[in-house]
């Protein structure tokens, strides 16, 4: 069992998809309830577009795909304010433009030599120490910012029109947390990749969501289903020698459906009982 | 139900002083020409067929519409001047039920504002929140999903969530549509209640009969205001033509001013049930 740990570059990788696991679960909670699941999928290919762009213009991949993926949550969210455009569309617009950016352009410079392998379906074992470091910056303000924004995100998360009649200031909150998320995907893609990402935004939200009726509670077991899936999924990649990404999005997907078989039979005594006694 | 009762109006204490108010959203005027005051102590109803403009005026007041002209007072101060404190409850069909939120953490929403500081609710805050919860009879549910409760107590839980900010004026939109008649009543007889504690409360309804007649006072209007005063006063068929754009049969019935709601109804079977109709 800790035969791998002896290895740097699986220290590395372990650390890192425990951390982007719990990042992407806490942060998921959020895109979950706000009924924008299909915004991780659509970011992560929006920043692939800010990557290549970033690559032909010289610019720090992490800064420049960040503010990347900002500018295109910026304007998903500014586009779903308008009640004729769902969510979803504004999504598929804006994130597939992005992505088609970046197509483009590299199929315009022939003389493209970086391989965004990595980037499409991530690569564990070949993050680097300032991928690391990136990780543990994001992570950090990330939940930092959770904290001292709890009740305002919460507010704003479930009854947006309310809250901004209350005063609650719901641009800036938007605005915050569309650069949470940007961040988070950029330092998510090394490890899971453009193609696996929403899955790790999606799916802990979802099955803590199944086990809790409370949200700071769905919002803590998120995060800890969400590191314990990066955890054990490279573990898991390194014995079975399977994709780490995939590993991790099978594992999280394979606790999905045990936990929502558990809660069907444990909803369906609970019917069962309250027909019981509504029948006396 | 409850039958219009005297109630605390205050002629010399406006809450709400609207003045000329012309108002919409973006660049779509809703409302024009608007003038209404309302007193401390008021238990007032909107009523007007869809997209005249209800919800807007409420809106309005909360200042979350652009004005265009006039002004809105609340307790004597234009709400561009400073936001007031006013509780508000929304439709409940806007409501996310399934959102992982216990009646504590919905009910304090309301304190949201009043610390913003510290990112937790202070003791003081679940201190106000069950005393609210306390007065509207749910405290002991308080732990309970917003999913769990029946009609009349997740109204109960909205209107907790207004009142733990303490407001003096409570505005509601359509507080009794999509509830079943016993919620209904229990919702009314709660507002009445609230009413005689001394806040002042703006409802919205569609509900003529069963909610609009049996208030103190009521306001017809269609992107303006049509007519204020008692249901007795107010309720005519002039009145309900220019606010609907339709006849409607106006009925006393034990001291009730009641409207016969289908156009189609037959005068003479309303005659026989020992009504008159004007």
């Amino acid at each position: 069992m800790f035969e791998p740990l002896q290895y740097e570059f699986f220290l590395r990788g372990l650390l890192a998809a425990t951390l982007v696991g719990g990042l992407c679960g806490l942060i998921g909670t959020y895109i979950v309830l706000r009924k924008m699941a299909y915004i991780g999928h659509g970011l992560s290919h929006a920043i692939f577009g800010g990557a290549v762009v970033s690559y032909v213009l010289s610019i720090n991949f992490f800064i420049g795909a960040s503010a990347w993926g900002f500018l295109s949550a910026l304007i998903i969210t500014f586009m779903t304010r308008r009640k004729e455009i769902a969510a979803d569309a504004a999504i598929g617009i804006v994130t597939t433009a992005s992505f088609a950016m970046g197509l483009a352009i590299i199929s315009r410079y022939k003389t493209f030599t970086r391989s965004f392998d990595a980037a499409l379906f991530g690569n564990i074992l070949g993050v680097s120490g300032q991928d690391l470091i990136a990780i543990i910056i994001v992570s950090a303000v990330s939940i930092t910012t959770i904290i001292l924004g709890y009740k305002l995100l919460l507010f704003t998360t479930f009854d947006r029109e309310v809250a901004q009649l209350y005063g609650v200031p719901t641009g800036w909150i938007d605005a915050g947390f569309s650069l949470i998320l940007a961040a988070t995907i950029v330092v998510s893609l090394q490890v899971l990749g453009v193609t696996l990402i929403a899955s790790a935004i999606v799916i802990p939200p979802i099955v803590a969501r199944l086990l809790t009726n409370s949200f700071m509670k769905m919002l803590f077991l998120s995060s800890v289903i969400g590191s314990l899936c990066g955890l054990c999924g490279i573990y898991l990649s390194f014995y079975i020698d399977v994709s780490s990404g995939a590993t991790i999005v099978l594992l999280s997907t394979a606790l999905f459906a045990i936990v929502l078989g558990y809660t069907s039979i444990r909803n369906k005594g609970r019917i069962r009982n309250i027909s019981k006694f509504s029948d006396l | 139900m409850l039958h219009p009762t005297p109630h605390e109006h205050n002629p010399n204490n406006p809450v709400i002083e609207i003045k000329a108010l012309s108002c919409g959203y973006g660049d779509k005027p809703v409302l024009s020409n608007v003038t209404l005051d309302i007193y401390q102590g008021d238990f007032v109803g909107l009523l007007g067929p869809s997209g005249s403009g209800k919800t807007t005026l409420l809106r309005a007041i909360l200042g979350s519409a652009n004005i265009y002209s006039g002004e809105i007072l609340i307790e004597r101060v234009p709400i561009s001047a400073k936001r007031p404190r006013i509780g508000y409850v929304p439709q409940i069909e806007t409501i996310d039920w399934n959102f992982p939120v216990t009646v504590e953490e919905v009910v304090l929403m309301g304190r949201t504002m009043d610390n913003i500081i510290f990112p937790w609710y202070s003791a003081a805050d679940k201190e106000i929140a069950y005393e609210i919860l306390h007065r509207l009879g749910i405290l002991s549910l308080r732990k309970r999903h917003i999913l769990e409760l029946s009609g009349g107590q997740q109204q109960r839980v909205f209107l907790a969530r207004a009142l733990v900010s303490n407001p003096s004026l409570l505005l509601l939109d359509e507080p009794t549509t999509g509830v079943d008649i016993k919620t209904r009543d229990e919702v009314m007889h709660l507002l009445h209640d609230l009413n005689h504690q001394g806040i002042t409360i703006l409802l919205t309804t569609h509900e003529i009969n069963a909610v609009a007649a049996h208030l103190p006072t009521v306001v017809c209007m269609n992107n303006t205001i049509i007519a204020k005063g008692s249901p007795v006063d107010v309720f005519t068929p002039e009145n309900f033509l220019q606010t609907y754009n339709t006849e409607l049969l106006v009925i006393q019935h034990q001291g009730m001013t009641l409207v016969a709601e289908s156009p189609h109804l037959d005068k003479d079977s309303i005659v026989n049930n020992e009504g008159q109709i004007s």
